[in-house]
């Protein structure tokens, strides 16, 4: 198993009322709630913690992209992440990732992944994200009906200019380059890994095993409900005569570690109910613009964000049912490695994106959960697919004399003068 | 009024409402479609052969995927003239339809006899943002199409009871449907830069808009003016932005006044 230590990077600092106050979290919340004196402090905790995590032993650290987000605040992960290249040496730096469809020319995430790989010593987990809706269309107006053609296309460009060691000219629909060239190029060859964060379209599951990429389910309602989605992924892995390595999927699991169940409820329950019932709070068509998803998605699945009884759940979230419903997987180290086995197992996943970091939840409390899990809990769940020991298809691979955060820092001794031969 | 079937040239097939005799006048309909009734078609039926295409991705019209811009909509009105054998028409065009048909007269001005642009989208004034259609809940949207809301939710839906889940789930599934095509052209800000081609305009040209139009304000009618040769506007009262269907009668009477 691999884990990755996760933070979405939430505000902190959304007022009680903020329900009631606001319709949503996400594009058109009011940008007054944001403090840029207070944000210098939220940004520095959160990078220590990620530097942190690495110091505990997670195989990766990880960030993603959001924007005009209450929850997210990372609207360009990859500056983020090179402040990890930096500070950090062994731990994989998982992007997931840059929504593609967005970016003008999308060469420009060729470029700075590169730059991110080279950076870090060919750590770089590459991830391509169609987007979301807020973010792709209603922040960076992309036209939905278009949005997957486009990223497609961006997708196709990135590819090539990663594989190609002659300057081509890309004549698409959506991007015309008479000259590219990517220069840097990445370390990890061919190219690093690639994970697709996606939900439940066929058409997702099908480009993952097209090019043999890591499929993400990144979501905050657990593993129960995960369950279906996964199941149809891993049958359509297998129709697509695949095998079957858990490496080809990831998950995301909102996790809290104490010394008790009790302890647990005690410690973070009300910063998982913040996160819940604050940083979910999202204006419904928001999420689903006409053309967004496919027709195909939309006839599938077309009511299920819509009926009432389940506004009515996710209105209305208890501690309890956050629990029962396994959204967060909580309570004593051993708690929670049944939990997790359970989900690991269930959904035959290889990666675990672990969100430790929830809502408004304190520094303290964040690396206490992180800390015990590293220590009690992880250990257990090291070796969960032994068949799959040694498959490292969707993992980083580094190169080995890479530059340490020791020897960095200003002013310290540099071993001889000249550049590496 | 009866429906028959055009197939153009590029492969769309499209279902066109088409009923009555006299000059030939085409009706483009706005984003969200044609509604199970349309009395003003049969209003202007009386005087005129009308045609009232659905666009692509509308009722039973296919080829969506064949259109994803301005230039490939406005041709594509003009392959459904051709398609139905019409020389020189009258275009009505209403919202998203009045756009595509301005569209179609820069493009082509000696090739139709006069344009009515009714509540038409296609152009776009910083203190007069419209609010975006895309993001609304489905009350939201009769609440700023209409000046009676609730009249006018009946008609949206063709008087289905939409809390019956299937009825909801298809009226959901076909609204996903024909929004997404009309996307690719009024999606985020509905402006294609038509405003600077509009100069070419050679047709003598009717802007016809409810007085209480809240999506589309009246202020645009003014613009339309401002940027069309010798055109003229003209108010009519009782009526927001879904005008023809709000006030079928008045609607009808200045369309006829002015086509003559």
């Amino acid at each position: 198993m691999k884990f990755t230590w996760f933070n979405l990077m939430p505000w902190p600092y959304l007022p009680d009322d903020f329900r009631e106050r606001h319709r949503s979290v996400w594009v058109d919340i009011p940008s007054t709630l944001y403090d840029p004196r207070k944000g210098h402090h939220v940004y520095h905790t959160y990078l220590d913690q990620l530097e942190y995590a690495e110091t505990l032993g997670f195989d990766g650290i990880g960030c993603n992209e959001h924007h005009q987000n209450g929850y997210g605040l990372m609207p360009s992960p990859n500056l983020i992440a090179a402040t990890l290249a930096r500070r950090t040496s062994r731990a994989a730096i998982c992007v997931i990732g840059n929504s593609i469809a967005g970016y003008n020319p999308p060469i420009r995430v060729a470029e700075e992944f590169a730059m991110l790989d080279v950076m870090s010593g060919g750590r770089l987990v590459a991830g391509f994200p169609v987007g979301t809706s807020m973010d792709t269309n209603f922040c960076y107006g992309q036209i939905p009906a278009l949005t997957r053609d486009k990223y497609r296309e961006a997708h196709d460009l990135i590819m090539k200019a990663w594989a190609s060691d002659e300057p081509f000219a890309f004549d698409g629909k959506y991007n015309q380059l008479r000259w590219v060239n990517c220069w840097p190029k990445p370390i990890q060859k061919p190219h690093p890994p690639i994970y697709i964060p996606g939900g439940g379209s066929i058409e997702t599951w099908d480009f993952c095993l097209d090019h043999d990429y890591n499929y993400s389910y990144l979501s905050f309602y657990g593993y129960l409900r995960g369950k279906s989605l996964l199941d149809g992924y891993w049958e359509r892995v297998a129709k697509r005569g695949k095998d079957d390595s858990p490496y080809r999927a990831a998950f995301a699991q909102i996790i809290c570690v104490a010394d008790t169940d009790a302890e647990a409820e005690r410690l973070y329950a009300e910063h998982c109910l913040y996160f819940f019932n604050r940083c979910l709070h999202v204006f419904p068509p928001f999420a689903d613009p006409p053309g967004y998803r496919t027709m195909a998605t939309v006839k599938y699945g077309a009511l299920s964000q819509l009926t009432r009884a389940r506004q009515k759940i996710l209105e209305n979230l208890t501690w309890k049912q956050l629990v029962d419903e396994r959204f967060v997987i909580a309570g004593s180290p051993e708690t929670v490695r049944q939990q997790l086995e359970e989900c690991i197992k269930g959904l035959r996943i290889g990666h675990l994106f672990c969100l430790f970091h929830n809502g408004d939840m304190p520094d303290w409390k964040t690396r206490h959960s992180s800390k015990l899990f590293a220590e009690k809990v992880m250990p257990g769940l090291r070796d969960l697919w032994p068949d799959f020991k040694h498959d490292e298809r969707w993992w980083v691979h580094p190169m080995d004399e890479r530059i340490h955060p020791d020897e960095q820092r200003p002013g310290a001794e540099k071993k001889g003068a000249e550049w590496p031969r | 009024m009866k429906w028959q079937t055009v197939e153009t040239k590029k492969g769309t097939r499209c279902r066109v409402l088409e009923g009555g005799s006299g000059a030939p006048v085409v009706f483009f309909h706005g984003a969200g479609g044609l509604l199970a009734d349309n009395p003003f078609l049969d209003g202007l039926a009386q005087r005129y052969s009308v045609f009232a295409p659905e666009w692509p991705g509308y009722g039973d019209s296919t080829g969506e995927e064949l259109l994803e811009d301005m230039l490939d909509f406005a041709l594509h009105g003009w392959d459904l003239v051709e398609g139905l054998g019409l020389r020189q028409p009258h275009l009505v065009g209403h919202s998203m339809g009045g756009m595509i048909a301005a569209e179609m007269a820069c493009l082509a001005p000696r090739d139709l006899a006069k344009l009515v642009l009714v509540g038409a989208a296609g152009v776009w004034l910083p203190e007069h943002p419209i609010p975006d259609i895309f993001a609304m809940l489905p009350h939201e949207i009769a609440e700023v199409l209409f000046v009676d809301p609730a009249r006018g939710a009946a008609l949206l839906t063709g008087g289905a009871d939409l809390s019956d889940m299937e009825a909801l789930k298809e009226f959901y599934v076909a609204t996903q449907r024909r929004l997404a095509m009309a996307g690719k052209i009024l999606f985020p800000i509905p402006n294609r830069r038509l405003s600077k081609r509009l100069y070419r305009l050679t047709a003598e040209t009717l802007v016809l808009w409810g007085a209480a139009d809240t999506l589309i304000v009246p202020a645009y009618a003014e613009q339309w003016k401002a940027l069309i040769p010798g055109a003229r506007v003209q108010t009519i009262a009782g009526a927001g932005h879904m005008l023809p269907w709000e006030q079928p009668a008045a609607f009808v009477d200045a369309v006829v006044r002015f086509l003559g």
